[in-house]
């Protein structure tokens, strides 16, 4: 059964290239673009992983994060913090919260595909 | 005993002393006689008697006058020296003794006379000696009170209980600007000689930073300490406190005050920040972008073979996040070029002094006349004055060897936030890669070299310069272009010019100052005061008239501070009496808009902390403030002397207790007045004159002044 992806991101932008890409490994995707469809999504969708942008309209993404690593039903979800924010403190607070990668935009595609599959362990 | 009555004394003695041997003797005689003896000296000396008694009585007047010349010349002579003795002790040191009388009378009066003038020349030069030394701590007084109104810093010196001893004239202005709402002296920011720096600075700061001086002195560290503090109008101040070390010769050094330096930094924190703003917006802005541009170009690449519709969505992609791109770093460096400009430190300088400074060093250095073309006055540009003087004169030497122009032109403008500095000169054109190598080459102009090209000095400045042809006109000129400054502190002159001496700003004799509630019973000449006068439109508060100026000088430590007033229009809120305004000169235009009393009261009553008030017939002033106790909640509950009344206790006699008429019997010079402020500072006067005299009939303290007021006839007028 293929693995599930969820990407979280209000860019358009970045959510066609990251969609296309993952699909092409064989992953299942969905895709929200806001805090609140994300955590929606986590329930409806059941992923594996999930790709997750910190700055976005209604919940941020550290408010995600925090919320899905306060519901133990969701302990073995993987979640890669993908963001534009690349100060050393937010990488942090980042991997502090519950974040199990975290990325900082602009990233190799290659990088992020070979990170997503080490982490859901079908390398 | 009298004189008078020894002379009396002297004479019987002498009376005494020309009949008593005779008349004892003829006694002695008489008694040892027979009666015949006796009746034959009876019939001889009867029949001479009269002769006898003649000449006794001729014998005795002459010893009388004999006498009373004596006496007038030693005794009362004498009387009149000791009396011209006395005044030459104490009323008038030049009058001298008359040699008269006696030798030894007269010898007496010379030797006196030698002694006043030996004591006179030693007066004289004792006070020479202190007048001397007195003017050369008044020179060293003036020189530090000099050298501190020069620094750029803001400087203000305390005591140990934070009461101001001196302040410059920029930390002056600095917490003028300081200060907010609508009247001149207001919000919380008030400097002047003796009064709290809390309320400027943050109370438990500053004592911290004492304290940590304490400690570091004490550990024998450099006693320094920094803060940045807060002001109430949200400005951002740092402070640097150094000790001010007892002068005493003691191994520990005790602190007695401190002295800080201020410095505004809220302008260039903003500037920090804008600063850091730029950067998030450049760096994280472009992250983003960056990484969709970056993922759909790998797709594109590493995928050659997808479906044609996929294809052109990643590259319409890359085309818009590229175009985001340069738009937010267009719209990035319009926003925030100011605060990207390099940090070498510029100051704000007019640009028409550059100019002149420029024009003096060509026309000295190479003989070239320099003419001014239309020059904005007004301009302030960010400079390094002295690397952009030498620039200027660098390229007028370039052009003289060059072209041998005639003369050299200067032209100043701007556009926005730019200001045009133009060299304009009239010959032959100029390649490009001649003023390229003129641009890259360091600087000389005669003997003087610079390290630095005219590119570095334009870089320094985040300017540009350029070359540019006027063909209709024959002439080129080089453009530099400079970034326009906004002076941050207007200077003012009116306030240097009030006082004619020199400012005010220091008094060091309250280092030992205590603490300053005020006590009733301490010398009149220590206590602080405000003096203050109010311009009304008319006469009768309790008819509703009403306060449309208040003007108030302070006195601290026996000296007029014509620095520190309160100068104030009021608007009445109600029409003016056109009687009263020849009076008080003030129109109706010109207290229209001023804040109203609600207002201006608070701000007087800050300003009047702490001191006693003083007002010229004060019950009248008093009066229209009382009035406003209950709408404002302002009290004004500290002791107040009126100079009328002070007036009336020391010249009870007199008719008038008018200020002018005072004035005048005191011998004070005023300039104009009937203005709130210039009345206050006559009344200043007046008061600063009446002390000593009070002092002369034993009122010493303010309870005093304020017993004997109540007693004069005035105090019982009201209003």
């Amino acid at each position: 059964m293929a693995h599930k992806i969820l990407i979280v991101d209000d860019e358009p932008n970045i959510v066609i290239s990251l969609e296309f890409l993952m699909k092409k490994e064989g992953f299942e995707i969905a895709v929200a673009t806001d805090g609140e469809e994300a955590l929606a999504k986590v329930a409806s969708f059941g992923p594996d992983l999930m790709l997750l942008d910190v700055m976005m309209p209604k919940k941020s993404g550290f408010e995600v994060c925090e919320a899905l690593r306060a519901d133990p039903a969701n302990a073995g979800l993987q979640i890669v913090m993908l963001t534009a924010k690349g100060r050393d403190t937010e990488v942090a607070k980042g991997l502090a919260i519950g974040a199990d990668a975290y990325v900082t935009k602009p990233f190799s595609t290659k990088e992020l595909v070979a990170k997503v599959k080490s982490m859901l362990g079908v390398a | 005993m009298k004189a008078k009555h020894r002379f009396a004394l002297a004479v019987v003695v002498l009376g005494l002393l020309m009949t008593g041997p005779f008349v004892v003797t003829s006694l002695l005689v008489w008694l040892d006689m027979k009666e015949a003896e006796r009746d034959m000296l009876t019939g001889l000396l009867l029949s001479r008697l009269p002769v006898g008694t003649m000449m006794t009585l001729f014998g005795f007047v002459i010893g009388v006058l004999v006498l009373h010349k004596l006496f007038k010349q030693y005794v009362e002579g004498l009387l009149r020296m000791a009396e011209t003795l006395r005044m030459m002790l104490s009323a008038n040191r030049n009058f001298r003794v008359t040699p008269e009388g006696p030798p030894e009378v007269q010898q007496l009066a010379r030797a006196a006379n030698d002694l006043a003038q030996q004591r006179d020349e030693l007066m004289d030069d004792v006070d020479a000696q202190i007048s001397r030394a007195k003017a050369s701590v008044e020179e060293e007084k003036n020189r530090l009170a000099a050298l501190m109104s020069e620094l750029a810093q803001a400087v203000v010196v305390c005591n140990l209980d934070g009461r101001i001893l001196l302040y410059n004239n920029r930390a002056r202005l600095q917490f003028k600007a300081l200060a907010q709402g609508p009247t001149s002296v207001s919000g919380g920011a008030l400097i002047g000689l003796g009064r709290s720096i809390f309320s400027i600075l943050e109370k438990n700061q500053v004592q911290h930073a004492q304290e940590v001086i304490s400690q570091r002195l004490s550990s024998g560290k450099t006693a320094m300490s920094n803060f940045i503090t807060t002001t109430r109008s949200g400005q951002l101040l740092r402070a640097q406190m150094v000790p001010v070390l007892s002068a005493s010769g003691d191994e520990t050094k005790a602190m007695s005050g401190y002295v800080l330096t201020v410095e505004n930094i809220t302008r260039s924190m903003e500037q920090e920040a804008r600063r850091d703003q730029a950067m998030h917006s450049m760096t994280e802005g472009s992250r983003s972008s960056l990484g969709s541009i970056r993922a759909a170009v790998t797709n594109l690449i590493d995928y050659p073979d997808m479906e044609v519709e996929l294809r052109e969505r990643f590259m319409r992609v890359v085309d818009d996040e590229a175009a985001r791109m340069s738009q937010r770093l267009d719209q990035t460096m319009a926003e925030f070029s100011d605060s990207m400009k390099t940090r070498w430190p510029l100051e704000d300088i007019l640009g028409i002094d550059v100019i002149a400074a420029a024009q003096r060093r060509i026309e000295d250095k190479l003989k070239l006349p320099i003419k001014m073309e239309e020059l904005d006055d007004t301009l302030w540009v960010k400079a390094d004055s002295f690397s952009l003087v030498f620039a200027l004169v660098f390229l007028a030497a370039k052009l003289q060897d060059h072209y041998e122009p005639r003369e050299l032109r200067f032209r100043l403008s701007s556009e926005g936030k730019l200001a045009y500095l133009d060299l304009i000169w009239a010959g032959a054109a100029m390649s490009s890669e001649t003023f390229y190598t003129w641009e890259m080459e360091t600087m000389q102009v005669g003997g003087e070299n610079s390290p630095l090209s005219l590119r570095d000095v334009i870089d320094r400045h985040g300017g540009e310069i350029w070359y540019q042809r006027e063909k209709a006109a024959h002439r080129a000129f080089f453009r530099f272009v400079l970034p326009v400054a906004t002076p941050e502190v207007a200077q003012e002159q009116d306030e240097r010019s009030r006082g004619a001496n020199r400012p005010e700003y220091y008094d060091f004799d309250l280092f030992n100052f205590e603490d300053k509630s005020i006590d009733l019973d301490r010398k009149l000449s220590d206590l602080t005061y405000t003096v203050f006068d109010t311009e009304t439109t008319g006469l009768e508060p309790s008819n509703g008239d009403e306060i449309i100026q208040v003007g108030a000088a302070r006195i601290v430590n026996n000296r007029l501070l014509r620095q520190e007033v309160f100068n104030q229009l009021v608007d009445p809120e109600r029409p003016l009496k056109p009687e009263s305004i020849p009076i008080h000169g003030i129109t109706e235009d010109m207290v229209r808009g001023q804040p109203n009393i609600d207002v201006v009261l608070p701000a007087f009553h800050e300003f009047c902390e702490d001191t006693v008030l003083i007002a010229h017939n004060a019950a009248f002033d008093m009066r229209f403030l009382q009035l406003k106790e209950e709408r404002t909640g302002i009290k004004f509950s500290q002791p107040v002397l009126d100079t009328l009344l002070l007036s009336a206790v020391i010249h009870p006699n007199q008719e008038s207790h008018k200020l002018d008429v005072i004035l005048e019997r005191l011998g004070i010079q005023i300039g104009s007045r009937h203005n709130a402020l210039e009345d206050a500072l006559a009344t200043a006067a007046v008061f600063l004159k009446l002390v000593p005299l009070l002092e002369e009939q034993g009122i010493m303290t303010v309870r005093q002044a304020l017993e004997a007021s109540e007693k004069t006839y005035f105090a019982r007028i009201k209003y």
